[in-house]
């Protein structure tokens, strides 16, 4: 049996969910001397994903092994797609986009305005889960330029001086959703 | 067979050959870029991703890539067009534009695929000014180090760690015009399963992947007059450094190498080859007292580095097998650092030891915190045949003008044995020639084990040491490991002794070496220069060096003795 990736890796997410993932695994009967096992990677990626809500190293190192591949194919892998995510994201995910025409119009000032009421840097979750920041390049929306989306609602034209009152829209929607469905 | 004509001249070549031999095969120079054949490494890089070897063909619309496209009977190709010209250039024009244009300043300046093509294509100026990507610089490792943003995504690299190394530290990440080769997850290199082979550094065309330098280090200590600054070189140097000065490969250049560092300002130049007939003197009585026991067989040998490495991340339930035998880098700077230090009454932590090596490992290897002796270490400074080339040239020093020197005593003495270190199979043979005669107690008429030498995969042999047949097999690269390793897992194995060296031929072909692209024609010249300079040397049996048997009487004690054993041994 080929050896990959035996550094050990500490692991912190639950080992039900990893039960899952193995089951889900285990059903596609992967014979680890045959190429073609590799057509499943994405289907199991997806699956992980769709698991743990994101795809870190201890997930990665985890399916790697399944496959009996490189740790590094995997990553290879996730970062093509922009789908998969390493990091974990919140129920409403925040992109502002930093191509160029976003960029020269100030979209920096709007991520770092972002970053400041949540208090959390690009990259990261709140503390309750409910917002994650990310900057992207170029999302083919130049002429609002600079550019947010969050979820698939795109904002245009935003300025500073609009991220609180796009941030209070969500934090209503949310407060809205964890009460009681009928009063 | 398949006939075709390139430039209006007829040839025929075998069925599944490419444009790119075809005009080889007529002397037509297609320029490439990201192609890459090293076959008889099993290693081919055709992802065509530069297309800097386009060419015409009639009856097709667009361009080939020569490297990429198989021939076909009847086809016409053409080389040299307008059109391919000018397609080739502006191709190169765009790789260049995102491009550092630091070549003055640049490690790889002079031995870079990409600056050269620029220099044939006549480039003088940077024509397109596109947005260029911006990553920062890995040296976390101390001997490698990764430049992203002088990556022109040929792969080579990849093929080389994935295929041939069998090691799959490197992935291309990310997409477009983002994308970039590098490790897992773009970690840095010391979190990932990197042996430091250093053979991705030895086939990448630019400076993306370079050797982590210390020529400045180097220099401090030299011009540091509170320091006594030694230097080591290793076996393989002296049949490879001549070619940076145009010496013909295959030529060595002992004697010349050693007047050229004492030039440089060394105190004292010694032969990390004294270290290799050190290291089979231990590594006999340990292959011995193994056999004798029947424990912990096969000994796997230790001098290399990256394999020590690679056993530690891939088969880490077989570090129990390595020889516990420092490699002779270590045990030269060790002896250095004690004997030497004594005899000449200096404080080991007033003596800098500089090692010269064909090899990035190396570099790693003397971090290693084990690695040091009472605090100090073992090796300060561990530095490539490029970079003593460098250096060398820096100091005024020519060395085919140089008149032949000795190495400095008492760690200059050396034997044949020794020296073949620097090929595959050379630990083993050298090894051979010792425990025979120990186990035996007769004298080996013949030292020649040819059988073990040579480049295919794995050789094998069994010597007769007069009733105990011994199994010993030597390979070199790591995916030729991984199969030997599976084995001796799986216990379908039957060796006693296995030797193994990470780069492909052993440390003549080491990642610290002369560039060769795809000549392994020099590697095979490199081996011979070798082999020869053990077949000229007086004493070819390590245990025979009497400067190795005078350190055991002075101040070793026995072999695999107690302070033999704390000085000269580790453990993974
Ligand atoms: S040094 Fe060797 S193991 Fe490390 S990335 Fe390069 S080829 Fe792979
Ligand atoms: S690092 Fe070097 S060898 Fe690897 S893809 Fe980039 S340019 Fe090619
Ligand atoms: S074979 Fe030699 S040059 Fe290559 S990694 Fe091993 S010790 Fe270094
Ligand atoms: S050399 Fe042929 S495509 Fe790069």
């Amino acid at each position: 049996m080929p050896r990959v990736n035996p550094k050990p890796q500490e692991r912190v997410l639950p080992p039900e969910t990893y039960a899952e993932l193995d089951a889900f695994i285990a059903a596609l009967h992967l014979d680890r001397e045959d190429e073609r096992r590799k057509e499943s990677l994405i289907q199991v990626l997806h699956k992980a994903q769709h698991l743990f809500g994101f795809l870190p190293e201890e997930v990665q190192l985890h399916i790697a092994d399944a496959f009996a591949i490189n740790h590094a194919e995997v990553s290879g892998v996730i970062s093509f797609y922009n789908y998969f995510t390493t990091t974990p994201k919140g129920k409403y995910q925040i992109n502002v986009c930093l191509g160029t025409a976003c960029y020269v119009n100030g979209a920096e000032k709007v991520l770092q305005e972002f970053e400041h009421i949540l208090g959390i840097r690009s990259g990261q979750v709140t503390e309750d889960g409910k917002f994650s920041i990310e900057s992207l390049r170029c999302v083919g929306a130049c002429g609002l330029a600079p550019v947010v989306t969050i979820n698939d609602r795109v904002y245009g034209k935003v300025q500073p001086g609009k991220v609180q009152e796009i941030l209070e829209h969500y934090l209503v929607e949310a407060s809205g959703e964890e009460a009681p469905v009928h009063a | 067979m398949v006939n075709l004509t390139i430039d209006n001249r007829p040839v025929t070549v075998e069925d599944g050959a490419t444009i790119l031999d075809a005009a080889r095969q007529l002397n037509i120079r297609i320029p490439t870029l990201c192609y890459l054949d090293l076959h008889e490494l099993k290693m081919v890089n055709k992802v065509a991703s530069c297309r800097i070897c386009s060419v015409e063909v009639a009856g097709r619309h667009n361009l080939a890539p020569a490297c990429a496209t198989p021939v076909a009977e009847g086809m016409e190709v053409t080389t040299n067009s307008r059109r391919v010209l000018f397609t080739r250039r502006r191709l190169l024009e765009l790789i260049l534009s995102n491009h550092p244009f630091n070549c003055l300043i640049c490690a790889k300046s002079t031995d870079c695929e990409l600056q050269a093509l620029a220099w044939e294509f006549g480039i003088n100026t940077k024509r397109y000014h596109g947005e260029e990507t911006s990553f920062p610089i890995d040296k976390t490792s101390g001997a490698l180090k990764r430049d992203p943003d002088k990556c022109i995504m040929c792969r080579r690299c990849e093929t080389m760690c994935n295929e041939v190394q069998t090691v799959g530290a490197l992935t291309a990440y990310g997409r477009g015009f983002n994308v970039i080769v590098g490790p897992a997850e773009m970690k840095p290199f010391v979190d990932s399963n990197c042996t430091y082979c250093g053979q991705c550094v030895s086939v990448c065309p630019t400076a993306a992947l370079t050797g982590h330098g210390y020529i400045q280090e180097t220099w401090n200590a030299i011009f540091d007059p509170t320091k006594t600054v030694v230097v080591q070189v290793a076996p393989a140097i002296r049949a490879t450094i001549g070619e940076e000065f145009g010496i013909a490969p295959g030529t060595p250049v002992t004697g010349k190498l050693v007047a050229g560092l004492r030039r440089l300002g060394f105190d004292a130049v010694f032969d990390t080859t004294f270290g290799a007939d050190l290291t089979i003197v231990e590594e006999a009585n340990e292959i011995i007292q193994r056999l004798t026991t029947g424990e912990r067989l096969p000994i796997l040998t230790s001098c290399c580095p990256s394999w020590i490495n690679f056993i530690e991340y891939q088969f880490p339930n077989l570090k129990y097998m390595p020889s516990t035998c420092k490699s002779p880098q270590q045990m030269t700077g060790t002896i250095a650092k004690t004997y030497y230090a004594q005899k000449i009454g200096v404080k080991p932590e007033d003596i800098v030891v500089v090692a010269v090596m064909p090899c990035i490992a190396k570099k790693y290897e003397a971090r290693r915190p084990e690695h040091e002796t009472n605090g100090v270490r073992d090796v300060d400074y561990s530095i490539t045949t490029r970079e003593l080339a460098k250096m060398l040239k820096e100091g005024g020093i020519d060395l085919r003008f140089m008149d032949e020197e000795e190495f400095d005593n008492p760690l200059g003495e050396s034997t044949g044995a020794g020296v073949i270190f620097g090929a595959t199979g050379g630990v083993l043979e050298a090894a051979l020639r010792t425990v025979y005669e120990k186990v035996t107690g007769k004298e080996l008429t013949n030292v020649d084990f040819t059988a073990v030498r040579g480049l295919t995969d794995v050789r094998e042999a069994v010597i007769d040491l007069g009733g105990r047949q011994l199994r010993v097999a030597a390979g070199s690269g790591l995916g030729n490991a991984r199969k030997i390793l599976e084995n001796v897992e799986k216990g379908t194995s039957q060796y006693d002794v296995i030797e193994i060296m990470a780069c492909p031929g052993g440390c003549i072909n080491g990642g610290g070496q002369p560039y060769t692209r795809d000549r392994l024609d020099m590697i095979q010249l490199r081996t011979q220069a070798l082999y020869s300079i053990d077949a000229r040397s007086a004493i070819r049996k390590s245990h025979e060096n009497p400067s190795v048997i005078k350190l055991y009487e002075e101040f070793l004690g026995e072999p695999g003795g107690h302070k033999a054993h704390e000085l000269l041994h580790t453990e993974y």
